[in-house]
């Protein structure tokens, strides 16, 4: 758990770094090695890594558009994450997805960029395991912001009343882009969300590692139990903007700081140095995380771009007959002349 | 005097966001029943500038942030517009419409219809459309002519300040619901260079351009381009460096689909007798086929050479390399009109 946490959190350190190569001095969203939008999630390692603990390859997880954190706790390959992130052909997604798009098969890890959106194909994961008699389930994570979404609240639905092996996390950072929580909802603690469908919900405060753990061991155990699903919300910090660029004039100075303090990595070192653990060992955990970040940045930067015609492909598994994904032909058409 | 005044305020240059706003901010003072409600856009201004500013003058029962969730608040303004108000609801990505699309095309676009006119719904549904920034499929896509082909909203695609001002004052004065789709692009945003084309003179008073009036942005003799949005700038760009070679292209800007001024394109392709339509929509189904079609239609005779350039029939991929193969950039313009000049 610990070192997922800290995988996660230097990772995201240097893709941070990358990301700003030629960027600057005017930040230009589409210049440099990684392009388009990059959303970090430093500060919500624990809600992650906690739930995902509890999960074997055959668990299907879904990830929102902040996903990196979930899917090194899940354990997609992360080669091939950073691959994709880099735009590059033997990216996860062959350089078609990027980062708020991952999917790793092998350990069934999809995420989306639409928020709420992945909350109904974790249903769809859940009722295929219960269809097919396994004892997997699926956790679909969310931001607090996407809990007005109906997508949400018609997968709780649905998962309820067929009583499917679905966990829905929900990662609270008080912080929807630039709305605070108390304007998003009037319900402080989200978790009550699930009295409204007579499932069981959880809240653990305090960016708490070990209470998720705790907590997500209930709910995942429940499921796998064949009794259902349950929804748990999980404090987190936003330590950085919504995006990479995003200037959070919103955001007053004193959130943006207490984020800061409040790290779940040095609260569970904490934890972990008072139950013994030695200094040390730590430390080793961290060298290792970063050896492994380290190369699977380097690995990916050398890896191929895709040729521009690579567009082309994958629209369809097999196009069938009759569709047509050729080249424009530039025939010309011509009149009655 | 007042001509003088009028002179130096039309030297004045905006973005196109600054001038979208000032429309919108012009149309809440005029009329309280005016109102902006989306995702972020108050404190934050909208994540593309659309409502920068809005706040500081108009507070939040004016300029609402909502929470996630499109279903809810493009449907209340539908509600609200049907109670007489005029709302603007922003949809943050064009992409998201998936979320909501039944408060857009069954309720927004067909009570009018579906009342026997008794109804009317007088809003703005905005929102940004365009690649260009590596964002992948989920946040790149125009789909002007999804919206465009389900009847009863009338769509507007400005490609410059000057239009973006004079058509938002239309839209939100129209009394059928208007969706007004700014590209990303061309907004003039800190993080998003613009290309120089959308930043135009804009007056200080409001004005009207109507709808389903095209411009001309660039007059020529040899080859009709036909396009919109971003495009525009691209096909004027491509429209330039053949100048050098000797042909001479009209780059119309559509500038409103629905209504869609069929006549200007004809009396172009009249003159030129050849025709290339551009866009940043998808190639089948789209407004491509929607143009060449009603000039097949209407003026077959006049024509001697037709293409189309478009993204292909893909999702927007993420890598650069390959984003740039499929949406259409200023080569792949000129390609076409050289093609048909050929």
């Amino acid at each position: 758990m610990f070192e997922d946490m800290v995988t996660a959190r230097y990772y995201e350190e240097r893709l941070q770094e990358e990301y700003l190569e030629g960027k600057q001095p005017a930040f230009d969203i589409s210049a440099g090695p990684i392009p388009g939008e990059l959303h970090l999630a430093a500060g919500q390692e624990a809600a992650a890594a906690g739930v995902c603990q509890h999960l074997r390859d055959s668990d299907t997880v879904t990830a929102p558009h902040r996903p990196h954190h979930v899917a090194i706790a899940k354990g997609v390959d992360l080669n091939r994450m950073t691959a994709e992130i880099f735009g590059r052909r033997t990216g996860l997604s062959k350089g078609k997805g990027g980062h708020m798009h991952l999917f790793d098969p092998d350990v069934n890890f999809a995420c989306s960029g639409i928020i709420a959106q992945g909350c109904p194909p974790a249903v769809g994961a859940g009722l295929a395991a219960t269809k097919r008699g396994e004892d997997s389930v699926a956790v679909a994570f969310l931001g607090e912001g996407a809990i007005s979404q109906g997508a949400f609240l018609e997968s709780l639905n649905l998962a309820a009343v067929r009583e499917l092996p679905v966990v829905f996390v929900v990662e609270d950072n008080d912080w929807a882009i630039s709305m605070p929580k108390d304007r998003v909802s009037d319900v402080a603690d989200g978790s009550r969300r699930a009295d409204g469908f007579e499932m069981p919900g959880a809240r653990v405060d305090y960016d708490d590692a070990t209470a998720v753990y705790d907590a997500a061991k209930e709910a995942i155990g429940r499921a796998r139990a064949g009794n259902g699903p349950s929804l748990l919300e999980v404090q987190v910090h936003r330590r950085m903007g919504h995006f990479m660029g995003d200037p959070e004039s919103y955001r007053p100075d004193e959130d943006r700081e207490a984020a800061q303090e409040r790290d779940s990595i040095e609260r569970l070192a904490a934890d972990l140095r008072s139950e013994g653990v030695e200094d040390d060992d730590l430390e080793e955990i961290r060298e290792r995380a970063r050896d492994r970040v380290d190369e699977a940045i380097e690995w990916a930067k050398e890896q191929p771009k895709p040729d521009p015609e690579e567009a082309h492909e994958d629209v369809f598994v097999d196009p069938p007959s009759g569709v047509t994904t050729d080249e424009p032909t530039h025939e010309i058409a011509g009149g009655d002349d | 005097m007042a001509q003088k005044e009028s002179q130096q305020a039309v030297e004045r240059e905006l973005t196109m966001s600054r001038a979208m706003v000032e429309a919108i901010g012009h149309e809440m003072r005029e009329d309280d029943e005016v109102f902006y409600m989306g995702e972020d856009v108050a404190d934050y201004g909208g994540i593309f500038d659309s409502t920068q500013g809005l706040l500081e003058e108009f507070g939040r029962d004016r300029i609402m942030d909502v929470p996630i969730s499109e279903t809810a608040y493009i449907g209340a303004a539908v509600g609200a517009a049907q109670q007489g108000m005029r709302p603007i609801a922003e949809l943050m990505f064009v992409d998201f419409f998936g979320v909501c699309m039944d408060q857009i095309y069954n309720q927004m676009a067909k009570n009018t219809y579906m009342s026997g006119g008794s109804v009317s719904v007088p809003m703005v549904l905005t929102a940004a459309v365009g690649g260009t920034y590596n964002d992948a499929a989920q946040h790149s896509q125009t789909l002007y002519g999804t919206f465009a082909h389900l009847p009863g909203m009338k769509v507007v695609v400005p490609s410059t300040a000057y239009d973006a001002k004079g058509l938002m004052h239309n839209a939100i004065r129209d009394d059928d619901p208007v969706v007004y789709m700014f590209h990303k692009r061309l907004m003039g945003i800190g993080w998003m260079p613009a290309p120089d084309g959308p930043k135009t003179p804009v007056p200080d008073e409001s004005y009207t351009i109507p709808f389903g009036s095209a411009d001309v942005k660039r007059e020529g003799d040899d080859v009709t381009v036909v396009t919109l949005g971003l495009h525009v700038h691209r096909a004027l760009e491509a429209a330039e460096t053949l100048a050098e070679d000797g042909i001479d292209a009209e780059v119309i800007d559509l500038r409103t689909l629905v209504p869609l001024d069929t006549e200007t394109v004809l009396e172009s392709v009249e003159k030129t007798g050849r025709l290339v339509v551009v866009d940043e929509d998808y190639r089948s189904y789209g407004v491509t086929g929607e143009i060449i079609a009603r000039v097949a239609e209407d003026g077959l005779a006049d024509l001697e050479a037709v293409e189309r350039v478009a993204v292909p029939d893909v999702p927007l991929p993420y890598a650069r390399s390959m984003e740039d193969e499929v949406i259409p950039g200023t080569d792949d313009i000129e390609a076409a009109i050289r093609s048909v000049r050929s």
